[in-house]
């Protein structure tokens, strides 16, 4: 299922970030390939929430440089980089809840109808709820109507509107922070389920986690961030997630890891 | 494995869906209740004539509260409105007689003073990010004392005509119906509209119910509250425009009691004080429903305190229920 065909998708080079005396990010490399699931993790302070926050253009870095395709860019706002074509589904679910999906969905991407009506700016209900329906079954996301208030929905399936939403617009990359963190074991699945159809849709997926299960069920590498470096990438097949911690917390250096379990 | 999660079995959801909402099915009710129990209380509550007479005093309150409404929707709060009000009508009102400017001229100007104390407060609200509350009990003040200074406390009288345009009345039936109402009608369902069916209005509704969530999706959230709140000052320049038609003079002691009523309106009418959750037509219901209240109480001879009070309760109770409701769901 899992293609790793070695063409960069979003690449970043030696990024720094310092905010006053603190060097967040620190030369920091980052490689996502096509098709993949790159989870990142770091502990507290590994600058793993900076680097993402470069990524998805909410930071602007003070030094080194992102290349999406191998082209250098330059983002100055999220709204930036999701021109681009990377969508970011936030922590604390980006949603509007008495919304309807259909309407979180298209929030600022709303389709106009066309002739008159449309120039007045009204807009195209029927052509949005039919889109957000195909949206929703594309990732096999159980909702019957897609006009209900979001706040009717339970956590997980609200998770599945912010990954739908963000699966629906991006071109290149969907960037997922704490997808599971606030879900029951049941809801989690169910999400993880979702990103693995993100995958298979063709889009990579940055996958940001606490969750060391979550990771090691999900991803196909592991990008582990410590000190405001890349410290290495590993293969989760071939490690356990106990060294995994270790080389996360400083306890093993990446050097001491068998050389299959690098990635 | 997804869990496929229905809420309600499709037939009856269907049916649930194409019915309105109870958040204005409510005050629709309240309203009907209202009359039917004014009706029985005096016998000329039923008329043409009277119900005419509560249109006009309805579509001042009215157009203001379309103006709060947009202000609540994006969960802020606007304590100015009247006094805005009175300072549009003022200008214009003094313009006109004073210094005899073309009235159209001076209506303009009269629409630029209220609007200009609206965009005053959104710059402070979204630039300075000072709360709703504190920035329009502020300019509650200044506006009013301008007021003040400004007309030196005496009332405007003597109008040119043109003023008094909106106050003029045309007959259906035996219903005599200013332009006012027409005016005021017809901006509702224009509101009605963008809120329900336009970009900027489902913007509106997704900033009031998560602001953060809004601006993460590339909508200007700063520039939208500017602008509303410098639209919501153009609206009570048009309530003061209506407010000088329908009295014939330009008050310096008027739109005090606006503030509390058109909140009243916006809240029966199913708004919620929270932001993001009701409807422009409930407005116009909350405020007839404030109009038909003030009406019959008065026909039933009861002193204008006591109608103070039970506008206080009824606003009361309309927040209660709001609260209530968002508790259970």
């Amino acid at each position: 299922m899992a293609q790793l065909s070695n063409c960069p998708v979003l690449e970043a080079r030696r990024l720094v970030k310092r905010y006053g005396q603190v060097t967040a990010l620190d030369g920091a490399d980052f490689l996502l390939f096509s098709g993949e699931i790159l989870a990142v993790i770091g502990d507290n302070g590994a600058g793993k929430s900076t680097l993402i926050k470069a990524l998805s253009g909410a930071i602007i870095p003070d030094a080194g440089e992102i290349l999406l395709d191998g082209k250098p860019i330059h983002f100055h706002s999220p709204l930036d980089a999701r021109r681009q074509g990377i969508e970011t589904v936030y922590q604390d679910l980006a949603v509007a809840p008495a919304m309807s999906i259909a309407e979180n969905l298209f929030l600022g991407r709303e389709a106009k109808r066309t002739g008159l009506l449309g120039w007045i700016g009204a807009l195209d209900k029927k052509r949005m709820l039919a889109e957000a329906t195909r949206h929703m079954q594309m990732l096999k996301i159980g909702i019957r109507s897609m006009k209900q208030a979001v706040e009717t929905l339970s956590g997980g399936q609200r998770q599945g509107v912010a990954v739908a939403r963000s699966a629906a617009f991006a071109r290149h990359v969907v960037i997922m922070d704490e997808p599971t963190a606030a879900l029951g074991v049941k809801e989690s699945n169910m999400v993880l389920d979702l990103i693995r159809r993100v995958r298979e849709r063709g889009l990579p997926v940055i996958l940001i986690s606490h969750n060391m299960p979550h990771v090691f069920e999900i991803a196909d590498r592991i990008h582990i961030a410590r000190l405001g470096k890349r410290a290495c990438v590993v293969n989760p097949k071939h490690i356990s997630m106990s060294d995994t911690v270790a080389v996360m917390t400083g306890a093993k250096r990446p050097e001491e890891l068998p050389p299959q379990a690098l990635a | 494995m997804i869990p496929d999660v229905a809420t309600a079995p499709p037939a009856r959801g269907r049916l649930l869906e194409r019915l309105p909402p109870v958040a204005t099915l409510g005050p629709l009710v309240a309203l009907f209740l209202a009359c039917a129990f004014f009706a029985s209380q005096s016998d000329r509550f039923l008329s043409g004539s009277n119900f005419s007479l509560i249109l006009q005093q309805v579509m001042v309150v009215g157009v203001v509260a379309i103006g709060q409404t947009l202000v609540i929707l994006t969960a802020g709060i606007d304590l100015s409105c009247g006094m805005l009000m009175a300072l549009g009508s003022i200008v214009m009102t003094k313009l006109a007689v004073d210094y005899e400017m073309s009235p159209l001229l001076a209506i303009l100007c009269g629409l630029m003073a209220s609007t200009a104390f609206g965009f005053l407060n959104g710059a402070l609200i979204t630039r300075v990010k000072l709360p709703a509350f504190i920035v329009t009990l502020g300019t509650l003040n200044i506006a009013f004392a301008i007021t003040q200074i400004y007309s030196k406390s005496q009332t405007v009288s003597g109008l040119p005509e043109a003023l008094e345009f909106f106050g003029r009345t045309f007959s259906i039936g035996e219903t005599a119906v200013t332009y006012g109402t027409v005016l005021m009608i017809v901006m509702y369902l224009i509101t009605w509209f963008i809120l329900r069916d336009t970009a900027p209005g489902r913007h509106i509704y997704a900033l009031g119910n998560n602001a953060e969530a809004t601006r993460l999706m590339g909508i200007d959230t700063r520039r939208m509250l500017l602008c509303i709140y410098t639209i919501a000052g153009l609206l009570y320049g048009v309530a003061g425009l209506l407010l000088v038609a329908r009295t014939g003079v330009g008050d310096p002691q008027a739109g005090q009691t606006d503030n509390l009523d058109s909140i009243t309106a916006v809240v029966l009418g199913g708004t919620s004080l929270f932001g993001g959750r009701g409807s422009i037509l409930g407005t116009l219901l909350g405020a007839l429903i404030v109009g038909v209240f003030r009406n019959g109480l008065t026909l039933m001879g009861v002193a204008s305190v006591y109608q103070i009070l039970i506008t206080g309760i009824l606003v009361i109770l309309a927040v209660t229920t709001d609260q209530l409701s968002r508790r259970k769901g």
